[in-house]
């Protein structure tokens, strides 16, 4: 077991909007999160990632472990690619760019400013940071916007690579992505409606 | 975290940086000063340490709240705090960048606009110090109202209020120094006082920055 989480409850902006959540990730495995739009899996993955405290609930094994990628990339538009790329390489403690920029196709955009690229460019900037970060768990929000099905097809291949290795990943993701994965579909954990209301006090906050 | 301070160095040099923006603000208000109150020398050198520090303390305020906004903008803090990094030293080296590329071009520029407002031939040397010994305090102090105020759209003005009573003590024993400097008079109380503040900032100011941030990215 890489990564469990136990009876989960989760909030965002104080209101609950998951509980009794469970589920563990083991080493080599993909789990896709399924659910339509609001039911929590951005506050799940955030929660995941330590940016956020659970309400309530343990989540073990996420010391350190996780890279995290979410709706945006963090790059600089006034860097080049490499150097945004580097800049997050070097964060994790690693000098070696050169197979996460080949497993994107990067090479021919390297020496090019990020804010000159395109929306499927950038966003496969971004999840070529995965590669250089060598934590052992992903944890990807929505990660093939704006991807095209080439795009896709390298996402999945990084991700195949990365579970061959012995890591794993949580991805929540609307579309197929033509990997072996557990699929968890988080809309039967609906926080019910009595606890919605009454019991955070973070409506102060 | 020299990647990243390498990084904030490289982003405030390029295009759009900001890098000269406290600078060219302060070289502004030191030489409209003159206009304004009138070209007597005598007034002009006996408010010229002053002027000088406002002038330093209004540029060192002017960039803060880019220092970690355009960082939550493009998500790069949610990925720094979820990387191997402690965010205690992550803001302490934003910081720092800050004070490189805003604090220290002030102190290098001072004595030139010195000699606009007639600054006495004494008062340089004390004038460099203070505010070489103050800057870095108004660096991390501002770090502090951008961590607490990162999320807020147009957080600019809520920054300024809370970030200036922060700063009143730092310009007092600054402004001080620099004024006994020049008026001939012994200086060494109000400078010891001032890298009290500032060695006390830096030692204490980014736990409540990095705290601050925790909470605000909830």
């Amino acid at each position: 077991m890489i990564l469990s989480a136990q009876n989960l409850t989760l909030a965002r902006g104080g209101v609950p909007v998951l509980s009794g959540l469970s589920f563990t990730l083991e080493a080599g495995q993909a789990l896709i999160l399924r659910g339509p739009n609001g039911a929590g899996k951005t506050t799940l993955l955030r929660t995941i990632a330590g940016l956020q405290a659970p309400v309530d609930g343990t989540i073990a094994g996420a010391e350190d472990a996780i890279a995290y990628a979410g709706h945006a990339d963090g790059i600089k538009a006034m860097l080049t690619v490499r150097e945004n790329l580097l800049f997050w390489a070097q964060v994790f403690g690693n000098n070696d760019i050169a197979p996460a920029l080949e497993a994107y196709k990067l090479h021919p955009l390297a020496d090019r400013l990020a804010g000159t690229l395109s929306a499927g460019q950038k966003r496969r900037l971004g999840l070529s940071r995965l590669l250089v970060t060598g934590c052992p768990v992903w944890v990807l929000d929505e990660p093939t916007v704006s991807l095209d099905v080439e795009a896709v097809a390298m996402f999945a291949a990084a991700v195949s690579g990365h579970l061959a290795g012995g890591g794993a990943a949580l991805v929540a993701t609307h579309i197929d992505l033509g990997i072996e994965a557990a699929v968890l579909d988080i809309a039967p954990f609906r926080a019910r409606a009595d606890l919605r209301s009454g019991t955070s006090d973070e409506a102060f906050l | 975290m020299i990647a990243l301070l390498m990084r904030d160095l490289r982003l405030a040099l390029r295009a759009g940086g900001g890098f000269g923006l406290g600078l060219a603000f302060f070289l502004i208000v030191t030489t409209l000063v003159p206009f304004s109150v009138g070209p007597t020398p005598e007034l002009l050198s006996s408010i010229a340490p002053g002027v000088l520090w406002l002038g330093a303390l209004l540029a060192c305020l002017l960039s803060l709240d880019r220092l970690l906004a355009l960082d939550y903008e493009d998500g790069t803090l949610d990925l720094l705090l979820t990387a191997p990094l402690p965010l205690e030293a992550a803001v302490s080296v934003k910081a720092l960048a800050h004070w490189l590329t805003t604090g220290l071009p002030l102190v290098l520029a001072a004595p030139l606009l010195g000699v606009l407002l007639n600054l006495p031939p004494s008062g340089y040397a004390w004038l460099v110090a203070s505010l070489a010994l103050g800057t870095p305090a108004l660096s991390v102090i501002g770090t502090f109202g951008a961590a607490l105020t990162v999320g807020i759209k147009r957080g600019g003005l809520l920054l300024s209020l809370l970030v200036l009573p922060l700063y009143v003590p730092t310009l007092i024993f600054g402004a001080e120094a620099a004024r006994r400097g020049a008026a001939g008079l012994d200086p060494s109380t109000p400078l010891v006082m001032l890298a009290g503040i500032t060695l006390g900032t830096i030692a204490l100011m980014p736990f409540a920055s990095a705290a601050v941030l925790r909470m605000g990215l909830r």
